[in-house]
């Protein structure tokens, strides 16, 4: 990848800050040309358009886009330069969802999560609800970023939350160069450290889980052996244990896209992803089981559309309204970048999904 | 084959080889696909074997898919450099090594 800038596009100004922009480069040039075919006439092939949703079954709140990092594939866009954070009020609004929802796991992402200011409240809080799987994503360093986060492991581990953290190499040099320098010596402390309190450990039921996704315009592995691979180095070298490996593609949207616009990587990787494309992922991609909330309120079919200024096609579009029935009704709104999710194996928040 | 005699985009008609001979190219790729299964060595093993003698055939096209094939499996950029040390280290050693014939002849003819 090219040199990892310290700042969001959104502070860049950068054009592609502008969620219309990246629709429109994801619905003209080869896709308008009919050199390569629209994710809906794909998936019309196989009946399964309008996509719909499935079962709920999966709540992704978005706590914020705060990071303490300014990785180069974000998705988000997230780093320090962005303000946008959940307030109580709406995570009181989330909690009235959480408590009455069908869903059996509550997903909490960002951003770093952990900087919203009322984050350990909201996990206390949500955690009384009693939801089954309770998933914070870390991103590691942030356990070390500050004195006040060095007791995270020991905070997670008391509310019992599952905690899935990225990783895209266990060399240093592949994981600096996509997540920032010295990266990979804080995570590697912070596994350790998560891994001290009874996080990762073979039998343990605290649940320390790894998201790998390529560092550059290529697609991910296989994910069996990825996890293989990635066990076998981390515990010989580091002595560090963790459960599963989550193997996900980059969507084609913000920093990434950003990223292989620059580096004239953009059709030839819409083109892998395309050739990629397995009928049989479109069954299981993430939207059709899960609703992603943004740090205001908004209700979205993932995170990746949340992203995408995408809201609900439903008249419930705000979770003061919720209403998990009419939800579950909804058309999903789907463009080229559903490509990242039905490539090989498929690729969701949860790793492949075929 | 009009300005080139390689096109990138050749590499994806590879298949189409069967089409004139489909038993033999059948049974090709059939065999291919079993080699390049996780075995005694892993999958991510025999790509970087694979690039290394990609290499020292010079094979373009072989030199494009395991680059990425390696890259998806987590292998270094100096993983990769080496491996074709180890491809040119072979390929030069058995140049070489003849030289010891050109030395027995020498020494035979006008020793
Ligand atoms: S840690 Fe996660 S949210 Fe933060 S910049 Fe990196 S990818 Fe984005
Ligand atoms: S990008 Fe979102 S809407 Fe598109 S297939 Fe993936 S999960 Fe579904």
């Amino acid at each position: 990848m090219t040199k990892l800038k310290l700042q969001s596009l959104h502070k860049r100004e950068s054009e592609l800050a502008y969620a219309e922009r990246q629709l429109e480069i994801l619905s003209n040039g080869i896709f308008k040309s009919g050199e390569l075919p629209k994710f809906k006439d794909k998936i019309a092939e196989i009946g399964q358009s309008p996509l719909k949703p499935k079962k709920l079954e999966i709540l992704q709140i978005n706590l914020g886009y705060m990071c303490n990092q300014v990785c180069s594939h974000c998705h988000v866009d997230a780093g320090p330069d962005r303000k946008e954070i959940m307030t109580r009020e709406t995570m009181k609004q989330c909690l009235e969802v959480i408590k009455n929802t069908g869903a059996h796991t509550l997903d909490l992402t960002g951003g770093a999560p952990e900087m919203n200011p009322d984050f350990r409240w909201f996990v206390e809080e949500a955690s009384k609800a009693g939801i089954e799987d309770f998933i914070v994503r870390s991103n590691l360093t942030i356990i070390r970023a500050n004195k006040k986060y060095h007791d995270l492991p020991e905070f997670f581990k008391k509310h019992n939350v599952h905690v899935v953290s990225s990783m895209p190499h266990w060399t240093k040099g592949k994981t600096d160069k996509q997540r920032g320098d010295g990266v990979f010596d804080k995570s590697i402390k912070a596994l350790q450290e998560l891994n001290a309190v009874g996080y990762g450990l073979p039998d343990s039921r605290l649940r320390l889980d790894l998201v790998y996704n390529p560092s550059g315009a290529f697609l991910p592995g296989d994910q069996t052996s990825m996890e293989k691979d990635f066990k076998k180095a981390l515990q010989e070298d580091f002595g560090i244990r963790f459960h599963n490996l989550f193997a996900i593609t980059n969507l084609p949207i913000s920093r990434f896209l950003d990223y292989l616009i620059a580096s004239e990587n953009y059709e030839d990787y819409m083109y892998s992803l395309v050739e990629a494309y397995n009928p049989t992922a479109v069954e299981n991609v993430m939207c059709r089981n899960t609703l992603s909330i943004s740090w205001d309120g908004w209700l979205y079919d993932c995170d990746f559309n949340q992203m995408l200024g995408l809201k609900v096609d439903s008249k419930i579009k705000h979770i003061k309204e919720y209403n998990e029935d009419l939800l579950n009704n909804r058309n999903i709104i789907i463009s080229q970048h559903c490509y990242g999710c039905t490539a090989g194996a498929g690729s969701s928040c949860q790793g492949s999904v075929a | 084959m009009d300005n080139n005699y390689y096109d990138p985009k050749d590499l994806k008609k590879f298949g189409d080889i069967t089409e004139w001979s489909e038993e033999l190219g059948t049974k090709y790729f059939d065999y291919y696909g079993k080699v390049f299964e996780e075995g005694a060595l892993t999958a991510r093993e025999k790509a970087l074997i694979a690039l290394a003698v990609a290499h020292t055939e010079q094979c373009p096209y072989c030199i494009d898919a395991y680059t990425v094939d390696c890259l998806k499996r987590g292998v270094t950029k100096e993983q990769m450099m080496e491996a074709i040390h180890v491809g040119a280290a072979i390929k030069s050693g058995a140049t070489l090594v003849h030289g010891v014939m050109m030395m027995n002849k020498v020494n035979k003819l006008d020793g």
